[in-house]
């Protein structure tokens, strides 16, 4: 039992509509099934291949591939350690010594309750703010291996819960096109001809 | 911990004149209220008030080289779409992930309407019916800056239907990834758009602006590139060449991280700026940390082989950067001081794409792989001289031919000029060779020390042939 509940078939339905092709957003609604149940079950692939009209074995096909989407459950937190060069380069490697001794983990590990993941990742994009980690896709910049130490105590103390959403990454701000103000999605076979605006004049 | 974004350091404007960074000084630069008080949507205004063409001509005008890697001009790459074809769709590269690179983030961060701005404007000038932001996924931060921001610019009339009480309507979608770095290949992009794996198509004979998104033509730019248009549509394109040189015009945002005292990111104009400038100069990085020696430098992101103090005076340019054995790609500096375990520094880069092929390629899947693991025994000291030959042929197979690397004064080596030859459809099988390759033949000797002799081969990764 794991099927998109009813608020976000409606969500889903909403966000499938703005493609010109339902399987476009299959990614975005394996982003929402995982913030919904923390990890993408088989029950769920099944149900996204009959909101976008593919077969699950094409769900899996392209889950599979991407990084961000768990098969089994993982933390309630990911922490994510970037072991790329500038991190490296600036002592990365330390702090995952320090999180995997700390949390009793090894990376890639999650802890016997449940509440945390350890991950080591590749260039997260902060590089000039060196060693950086990510929790849920939330940054951490410049950190210490101190850090590391109150991270994961403020973690288990439930201390960070507003400012990190348990489980996926996008739960706090989400596109909405109103409906009077969307265009709609343009099919590649509904629209043969140049938009009506493309006309060689200006448009204001 | 310096905390959250909000608190982040890092970026530097001093006194230059600034294009695409000009709000970052502000604490809401990502508001509409303080877009539109520091001049925002006024480029989309005056597009709208000239036809779609005269748009399109001010864009050529300003050269504005694609800021993505592959330094194309957008307004050439808008003119690709073949006459006639219908529709035409935008997808916007914000799938930021080389290593060492962080300009695009940033701007989604703190400037996200000067972002829709540039999709807005790009839409209108090139015809194109739809478009899509695709945001890496790994950036929640950017990507609830931009969904707020689409939402503000929904609601004042700046996206969607009549904009600005025009005849022009064109929808933003905002699509997120799920963290793979091949995505930021342009093909892959679009296959991942489809709700695809993200593979490469291979091209040519079909690049996207004939047959992209859905086999129809698609302008993929880059998101600093789309940043640059609301600038040059307020200001003019001679305004914009006037800045920069006459092959590369404006600015660009370029990243310097690794033993630096100031790792940030700068927007520098381009043509005034030397890699020496960008590690010592005082209004850049102010030299090594702890006023150790300089080792070794990548120049351009992952991807681009390494450069040594020797190559500190070469401008910060393509074609300099180029002639010089290297390239600027996406415009990030790593830089490494004496302290840096050289085998062991390339291995993480190498790592990096060895994990991130898509195994589309049989050179890059079982290449990256063989290269990180034999790396991995050379860097535990548990390899043979015959494995860093093995590397080699390994590379030659992904890299046919020369592999170009930079001069070196203290091995009497020459430069070999960018770009190599590959047997893979992208970028990122060769990439997982560039480290391996420069690190070779710039610091032989850090490999040698490190492996046990046993078959006597020397170890030279220069002069191999085909």
């Amino acid at each position: 039992m794991s099927r998109l509940n009813d608020a976000n078939v409606a969500l889903a339905k909403e966000i499938i509509a703005r493609y010109p092709r339902p399987k476009s957003a299959l990614i975005p609604l394996l982003h929402l099934s995982q913030e919904q149940n923390g990890y993408i079950t088989n029950d769920a692939m099944a149900h996204l291949a009959e909101l976008v009209g593919v077969t699950s074995a094409e769900v899996y096909g392209t889950a599979s591939f991407y990084e961000m989407f768990k098969f089994e459950p993982v933390g309630k937190y990911v922490i994510n350690i970037c072991g790329t060069l500038s991190c490296a380069l600036m002592g990365s490697e330390e702090l995952l010594h320090r999180a995997e001794h700390k949390l009793g983990v090894k990376a890639g590990g999650t802890t016997p309750d449940g509440l945390i993941t350890l991950e080591h990742a590749e260039c997260q994009a902060a590089c000039t703010e060196a060693p950086c980690l990510q929790v849920n896709y939330r940054y951490r910049f410049r950190v210490t291996p101190a850090d590391v130490d109150s991270l994961i105590h403020d973690l288990r103390a439930g201390k960070l819960s507003d400012e990190i959403p348990a489980h996926g990454t996008l739960a706090k701000v989400r596109q909405h096109i109103p409906a009077d103000r969307g265009v709609g999605a343009v099919a590649p076979e509904a629209a043969t001809t140049a938009p009506a605006w493309f006309d060689g004049k200006a448009a204001l | 911990m310096t905390g959250t974004y909000a608190h982040a350091a890092g970026f530097y404007s001093g006194d230059r004149p600034r294009i695409v960074t000009s709000r970052f000084e502000h604490a809401d630069s990502y508001s509409l209220e303080r877009y539109l008080a520091t001049g925002g949507y006024q480029g989309l205004r005056k597009a709208l008030a000239r036809p779609a063409t005269d748009v399109h001509d001010e864009v050529k005008k300003a050269t504005v080289l694609g800021r993505g890697g592959a330094g194309f001009p957008a307004g050439t790459k808008w003119g690709l779409t073949p006459e006639g074809v219908f529709p035409r769709y935008l997808v916007v590269n914000g799938d930021e992930s080389e290593p060492g690179t962080y300009k695009d983030r940033l701007l989604m961060e703190r400037d996200p309407h000067q972002l829709i701005e540039g999709c807005v404007i790009a839409c209108y000038a090139a015809g194109l019916s739809q478009c899509f932001l695709y945001i890496r996924g790994e950036m929640a931060h950017a990507q609830e800056r931009v969904a707020a921001a689409l939402n503000e610019a929904y609601a004042a009339g700046y996206v969607g239907k009549n904009i600005l009480g025009s005849k022009f309507s064109v929808d933003v979608v905002l699509h997120w990834g799920a963290g793979a770095y091949v995505v930021g290949e342009e093909t892959a992009l679009i296959e991942s758009l489809e709700g695809n794996r993200g593979m490469p198509r291979l091209k040519p004979p079909f690049f996207p602006a004939a047959i992209g998104l859905y086999g129809k033509p698609t302008i993929v730019n880059n998101v600093e590139t789309l940043s640059n248009l609301p600038w040059i549509l307020t200001n003019g394109a001679e305004a914009y060449t006037a800045i920069g040189t006459a092959t590369s015009p404006g600015t660009r945002m370029v990243a310097v991280s690794g033993h630096v005292k100031r790792p940030g990111v700068y927007e520098i104009i381009n043509g005034t700026t030397t890699f020496r400038d960008l590690i010592y100069g005082d209004d850049f990085c102010q030299g090594i940390r702890n006023g150790n020696e300089l080792k070794a430098f990548v120049p351009g992101g992952g991807s681009a082989p390494w450069f040594t103090p020797d190559q500190l005076d070469i401008p910060f340019e393509g074609p300099q950067a180029g002639a010089a054995g290297s390239m600027l790609g996406s415009g990030a500096i790593m830089v490494m001081d004496h302290t840096t375990d050289i085998p062991a520094a390339a291995l993480t880069l190498t790592r990096f794409y060895a994990h991130e092929s898509c195994g589309k390629c049989t050179p890059c899947r079982e290449g990256g792989t063989w290269l990180e693991r034999i790396l991995r025994r050379v860097v535990d000291g548990k390899g043979t001289d015959a494995d860093l030959q093995q590397l080699i042929e390994v590379g030659t197979s992904i890299c046919p031919g020369d592999f170009p690397h930079a001069s070196s004064t203290r091995l009497g080596l020459a430069a070999v000029p960018f770009p190599y030859k590959m047997t893979t459809i992208c970028f990122v099988g060769p990439s997982a060779y560039t480290p391996v390759h420069s690190a070779l033949t710039l610091f032989p000797e850090e490999f040698e020390a490190r492996v046990t002799k046993r078959t006597h081969i020397p170890v030279t990764a220069v002069g191999v042939g085909e």
